[in-house]
């Protein structure tokens, strides 16, 4: 897109064709220098006084210094000022060429430090490592990808950051000017909008046609995705604009100032109306699902749901409510509430209705309430400022009598200020009852979770409690974090950690992209390295197979982590749809020879994950069958960790 | 939502287990084959290889339903389990199923598993 007058094209054109000139005037020369001259051609020799130097020698003998074929300042070394000035500390990425120049000057002039490239073996990989990092650092790191076979690997883990709400700085280098690029690969990887395969889920995208154009955008992406409700954002980079001189024209181009933007509170009228309702209820219930963005967000969480002893749900999109309160409370809590706030939330229907997939009304299923027909229901969500009509992660219509499109997290000190005020001296006592109450119900839910968690303890395969008690047996004692559990090991690490921090639980993908697990966890392994933290993650085996290369980026970047592996052999998630489908039709299910129906399975071969880890440079111990194995390997599993390693162990598990 | 519709479909099986008890007088159900039987038909997806549920479904063992009232259920169910018809599974595959069921052992009070037993 850099706009090439005819002089100007002693820039990146001109470069390649150096190279070709200087290649054959070196083979010109070196031919010169061994072709015979007939003595009647030589001059008369005069001999020297002294003997050459030998710096006079060197010049003589050896190969020329090469200078710099670029003149000037190059663009990119620019860029690096302006990446620089926002304090980015890592730069997951799969090199590519279209960002050659941008990757020089990042390693080069920037000396690799903020940001410090981690090799990425792909682009998937990276965007999840970002993903993953930003929910325990709070700030977003940068990714590189090829223009555009390297965005179109990157998509899923974009796509998983927009419906997680957070926030990744996508740049995805490109070659824009048709007449001049080289033709061949550079001219597949090309694209004129390479951002379109990602602006249905980005929050913003640009294509900077010159440096200042650049500064501006980079900066301006950089705030927008840190504007609640958090998002990604993308790039294009000419590969022309990176790799040419910066051009004289008059002013230098400068680096915006970022300023961040404070977050959209609520409307003040409706807090207060919001208040009234929670503070006149019989039975609110609070339900959460990305209402905590930081620490501070889980206390006001608590101060809200102790001034109103109210049920908190939380659906776990963060840790946004201790679950060691006597206020958390299971989804089933929605049933008797007469006031329902929720915040954050994805699916504000789904918390107050069902849905059956039982075959019936011509195989759609069936749709029910799981509320009071006069319930009044409360919402607070910045995603209503930020829809768009392709992908519809907002899911069904709910109506709602007092929507606010605010942030929660930003609306809650309001909120808890209008409450208490509209508390009535009269409804403390029957508060305080209701509080007493929930203590008990609490302390019931406990033992009954204890109890079901005793069930198949001693079975192999080993059960899914065993699996993450034995865990959290060994690593209670430090400052523990869970940076993904995935596959479904049925919400234990939920309903059995004491979590109480926010980085004990950062939540799942977001999109349901499989393939988060292991390169998020990663990325937020990498913060909590940097935070002096423990970081642990239940691993599914479907989960890793998408890009296992990432174990190999931790090793080479000496990320610690232990992940412990719900090897369940198949795509359980996919199990019962077939199931459900082959009985709804009343056949038996194929199964080919495995346990689960044709297609869902990961068997016959058994894939040896410990050793997948090992060839990438991980500790790693496997498989382990028997639950009375799983704690000593655990503890050899921790002691490689606290050295600074990632381990992996490859337990073989219950389905869910 | 889950456990309610599960719960109306087992009280709904007990009234239906009335008039069909008779199917199912003799239980001569054998647990090594209903063991097979549990993983073939696809049982341990949902519910655990001992029966010991989920997320994704209730419990069945220890302690089973009786065999009319989980035949009952298996065949009607209109909850998330899809039924099974005895195209299926047929009877005396539901007997060894329920006989399996039958043998696995009480669970111990999780207060006498430390791991289970903590603050």
């Amino acid at each position: 897109m850099e706009h090439k007058k005819s002089n100007e094209n002693a820039g990146r054109r001109q470069f390649l064709t150096g190279v070709i000139a200087a290649g054959a005037a070196t083979a010109a020369s070196s031919v010169g220098t061994i072709a015979p001259v007939s003595a009647a051609d030589a001059p008369a020799r005069v001999p020297s006084a002294l003997p050459p130097s030998a710096k006079v020698a060197a010049a003589e003998t050896s190969t020329p210094r090469e200078l710099a074929r670029v003149k000037g300042i190059p663009g990119s070394d620019f860029m690096v000022d302006v990446i620089k000035s926002l304090d980015i500390k890592y730069l997951p990425s799969n090199c590519a060429s279209s960002f050659r120049a941008l990757h020089e000057s990042l390693i080069n002039y920037g000396g690799n430090t903020k940001p410090e490239f981690l090799t990425c073996m792909h682009e998937e990989s990276a965007v999840a490592m970002a993903h993953g990092y930003f929910k325990i650092a709070g700030k977003p790191l940068l990714t590189l990808c090829h223009g555009t076979v390297g965005l179109q690997h990157a998509t899923m883990a974009v796509y998983n950051a927009w419906c997680d709400r957070v926030p990744v700085i996508v740049v995805g280098g490109n070659d824009l000017d048709a007449a001049y690029r080289p033709p061949g690969v550079p001219t597949f990887h090309s694209a004129q909008d390479i951002n379109a395969i990602v602006r249905d889920y980005t929050k913003w995208d640009d294509t900077p046609v010159s440096l200042q154009h650049f500064s501006q955008s980079f900066v301006r992406a950089y705030k927008i995705a840190m504007t609640p409700p958090y998002g990604p954002v993308a790039i294009s980079l000419d590969a022309g604009l990176q790799q040419e001189p910066m051009k004289d024209h008059g002013a230098k181009p400068y680096v915006p100032r970022y300023v961040p933007t404070a977050p959209p509170q609520g409307d003040t009228g409706a807090v207060k109306e919001a208040a009234r309702l929670l503070a006149q209820a019989q039975n609110p219930v609070i339900v959460v699902d990305r209402a905590a963005r930081t620490a501070a967000g889980v206390g006001l969480l608590v101060q809200l749901a102790e001034l109103l002893q109210a049920k908190v749900i939380d659906q776990g999109g963060r840790m946004n409510f201790p679950k060691t309160h006597y206020l958390s409370s299971p989804p089933t809590a929605v049933n008797g509430a007469d006031v329902i706030i929720g915040m954050e939330l994805s699916d504000f229907w789904a918390v107050v209705n069902s849905f059956t997939d039982n075959g019936e009304h011509g195989g759609i299923g069936t749709n029910g309430t799981r509320i009071k027909p006069d319930t009044k229901l409360i919402s607070i969500s910045s995603v209503e400022l930020n829809t768009k009509a392709n992908y519809q992660d907002f899911q069904r219509y709910q109506v709602v009598d007092v929507p606010m499109a605010a942030d929660a997290e930003a609306t809650l000190p309001a909120l808890i200020e209008a409450v208490k005020s509209a508390i009535p001296n009269e409804r403390k006592a029957a508060i305080a009852a209701r509080g007493e109450a929930a203590r008990k119900t609490y302390a019931e839910n406990k033992a009954r979770t204890r109890q079901a968690a005793a069930l198949a303890w001693d079975a192999s395969p080993i059960s899914t409690a065993r699996l993450v008690m034995e865990t959290y047996g060994q690593i209670k004692d430090l400052d523990w974090s869970l940076v993904a559990s995935e596959g479904n090991v049925s919400n234990w690490p939920v309903r059995l950690w004491p979590m109480e921090k926010y980085h004990h639980w950062l939540g799942r993908s977001g999109g349901y992209g499989v393939g988060y697990g292991a390169p998020a966890s990663i990325g937020a392994a990498l913060a909590n390295r940097d935070l002096g933290r423990f970081s642990v993650s239940i691993q599914s085996d479907g989960d890793l197979m998408y890009a296992p290369g990432v174990l190999w980026t931790a090793a080479k970047h000496k990320i610690p982590l232990l992940a412990v592996m719900h090897n369940n052999r198949g795509y359980h998630q996919e199990v019962m749809h077939v199931q459900r489908l082959a009985n709804f039709r009343n056949r038996p299910v194929n199964l080919g020879g495995d346990m689960g129906p044709v297609g869902t399975s990961i068997e016959r071969p058994d894939i040896e994950y410990h050793k997948l880890a090992e060839s990438m440079g991980w500790w790693a111990k496997g498989p382990i069958k028997d639950p009375a194995q799983l704690g000593p390997a655990l503890k050899e599993a921790i002691a490689v960790v606290q050295s600074g390693q990632p381990a992996l162990l490859n337990v073989w598990t219950q389905p869910r | 939502m889950l456990n309610i519709r599960w719960l109306a479909a087992t009280s709904m099986a007990a009234v239906f287990m009335v008039s069909h008890v008779n199917t199912f007088a003799a239980d001569a159900g054998n647990a090594v084959r209903g063991k097979t039987a549990y993983v073939k038909n696809g049982c341990w997806q949902c519910h655990g290889f001992v029966g010991q549920g989920g997320i994704a479904g209730p419990k069945l063992a220890p302690e089973p339903l009786p065999l009319a009232a989980l035949s009952a259920f298996v065949r009607n169910s209109r909850g998330p389990m899809p039924p099974y018809m005895e195209a299926v599974l047929p009877n005396e595959e539901l007997a060894d199923i329920h006989a399996y069921l039958q043998s696995i052992p009480k669970a111990a009070d999780y207060k006498s598993i430390p791991l289970l037993n903590q603050p």
